[in-house]
């Protein structure tokens, strides 16, 4: 599902902010991205949402080499990868509804069967009477499970999400988590970037550490890159 | 139903103010040169033909001296020698009326007096297919009178009309040039609305919008802009050119172009919202592609 081989990272001409990166994900995998503030989870992410270009090393997705592909191409491999952005990234100009309708008009869906999806989705994830409310209106975390939403409701491969517990209590948290099981339980692949030791330790998934712009640990199932 | 393209608000967008009315002033002007220049082409057309096989033959003062019977004979070997040219088709001496009617726009009514020494003016119409060899029928007119005049409207008609065409190539110049000004000001609209909607074009970018989403939304934005302008600045056009019809319809100035347009150029001038709106919804597409292939 996804591999990276001795992948290195900089912003621009700065020094490299991640060196020497390998490891692979199984598809329907599910594990944690951790380590310390500044250690380049986000960076890390940003590679495997397409966001950036690594600065040298070989990284494969859905078994293509991202690298040797078009730049064409590099959207509809986008679309089968649903990110929770750390600052959610929702269009305060549109209403909930249409926040995470966005990746279906993106896949251009009818409208009819993106109202179902939508729907279904906004009550799993209790924001059913939230539909024509502006994202600028809730709360820190009504607005993050609206982005978990928008991440997966066009069914992604690939989820990965950026803290994505950092604005909820602890009760929301462990729903949301559940929920990202369920997903995993249906075939997506999942990787939470979080800080937090203490869902790293309750939930029980793998858990790659980076430190300072390494991988300093990784689990057994992640090794076949080295 | 929902709007297409909401996905990009652009609805006051500080970077798109005032595009619509500059783009509204473009086409105006744009209008004014297009139809400065197919009136003037009207008008060139129809000097270089209309004029072309006359003549005038001028007689000087001298001529018409006090034993007027000399002057009648030697006005009458004139006419003579013009009647037998080969490719004159018309002679005719113009009478003292006439000449005193020719003369009355630059003198005034009644100030025209009967002792007042006129010119003798013949009026001559050449055949157009065979034109007689001027300067030889110059010379054979010069010896029967010496300081006769051939005024040749077709030459003259023809640097009239010459210099019409260049004023025209110069209004069409200035349209094109408008055109540039038009897609230079789209492009610099279309860059600052880019960076004013940055975030949102880079979340649709990852994920997963192609490049041709984006596009469309600014493109559709930029068609209905266009055209709206377009129509606005025609209209303004259309004002302008009745006010300057009816300002000089009631001019008696025959050289002045006739301000009027043909079926064919109203339909040049209608298609300018057509024009402009196609101008701009192809600079915002390019603009916005060319932008978007920095993305990773």
């Amino acid at each position: 599902m996804v591999r990276f081989e001795n992948v290195g990272m900089r912003y621009g001409d700065g020094p490299e902010v991640l060196r020497d990166i390998n490891f692979a994900l199984d598809a329907g995998s599910f594990h944690f991205l951790t380590g310390p503030s500044g250690a380049g989870k986000s960076s890390l992410l940003r590679l495997l949402y397409l966001a950036h270009r690594p600065s040298r090393g070989l990284i494969t997705l859905f078994d293509r080499d991202t690298a040797t592909m078009a730049r064409h191409e590099l959207p509809a491999l986008r679309r089968q990868i649903g990110v929770v952005f750390q600052d959610f990234r929702l269009l305060d100009h549109l209403n909930a509804f249409d926040n995470v309708a966005l990746p279906l008009r993106i896949a251009g869906l009818a409208e009819a069967e993106i109202a179902a999806q939508v729907g279904e989705l906004l009550e799993w994830v209790g924001l059913a009477d939230a539909l024509e409310v502006s994202p600028a209106t809730l709360s820190g975390g009504e607005k993050q499970r609206l982005a978990i939403a928008r991440a997966v409701v066009a069914r992604p491969e690939l989820l990965l999400a950026d803290e994505p517990t950092g604005n909820l209590d602890p009760e929301l948290s462990l729903r949301l988590f559940h929920l990202f099981e369920e997903l995993n339980k249906i075939g997506t692949t999942v990787l939470i970037a979080t800080h937090s030791s203490e869902l790293v330790e309750k939930f029980k998934h793998p858990a790659l550490f980076l430190a300072e712009g390494r991988l300093v640990m990784r689990p057994e199932n992640t090794l076949r890159a080295s | 139903m929902r709007e297409r393209g909401a996905e990009l608000a652009f609805d006051g967008d500080p970077a798109n103010r005032y595009l619509p009315w500059i783009v509204a002033l473009m086409v105006y002007l744009a209008s004014l040169a297009v139809a400065g220049a197919l009136v003037l082409g009207t008008s060139a057309a129809r000097w270089q033909s209309g004029q072309s096989d006359r003549l005038t033959v001028q007689l000087p003062l001298h001529l018409a001296p006090q034993d007027g019977v000399a002057a009648d004979t030697r006005i009458q070997a004139i006419m003579d020698i013009l009647s037998e040219t080969a490719g004159i088709a018309a002679v005719r001496r113009l009478e003292r009326d006439e000449l005193v009617f020719l003369l009355e726009p630059w003198l005034g009514a009644g100030n025209i007096t009967d002792d007042l020494p006129l010119p003798e003016l013949i009026d001559v119409t050449v055949e157009r297919d065979a034109r007689p060899d001027l300067d030889a029928l110059k010379q054979r007119l010069i010896k029967a009178a010496p300081g006769v005049e051939i005024d040749d409207h077709g030459r003259w008609m023809s640097r009239l009309s010459a210099a019409a065409r260049a004023v025209q190539a110069l209004a069409l110049a200035l349209t094109v040039m408008i055109a540039g000004a038009a897609t230079a000001t789209v492009v610099v609209a279309t860059r600052a609305s880019l960076a004013v909607h940055r975030e949102t074009i880079e979340l649709l970018h990852l994920i997963g919008a192609q490049d041709g989403f984006v596009a469309r939304a600014f493109a559709r934005r930029a068609l209905a802009l266009g055209l709206r302008s377009g129509l606005i600045g025609l209209g303004l056009a259309a004002l302008t050119f009745i006010f300057l019809q009816q300002t000089t319809s009631g001019l008696d100035a025959p050289l002045m172009p006739r301000i009027e347009l043909s079926i064919a150029s109203l339909a040049v001038l209608a298609a300018l919202p057509l024009a402009s709106a196609a101008i701009a919804m192809v600079t915002a597409r390019f603009t916005v592609l060319k932008a978007l292939a920095k993305l990773p």
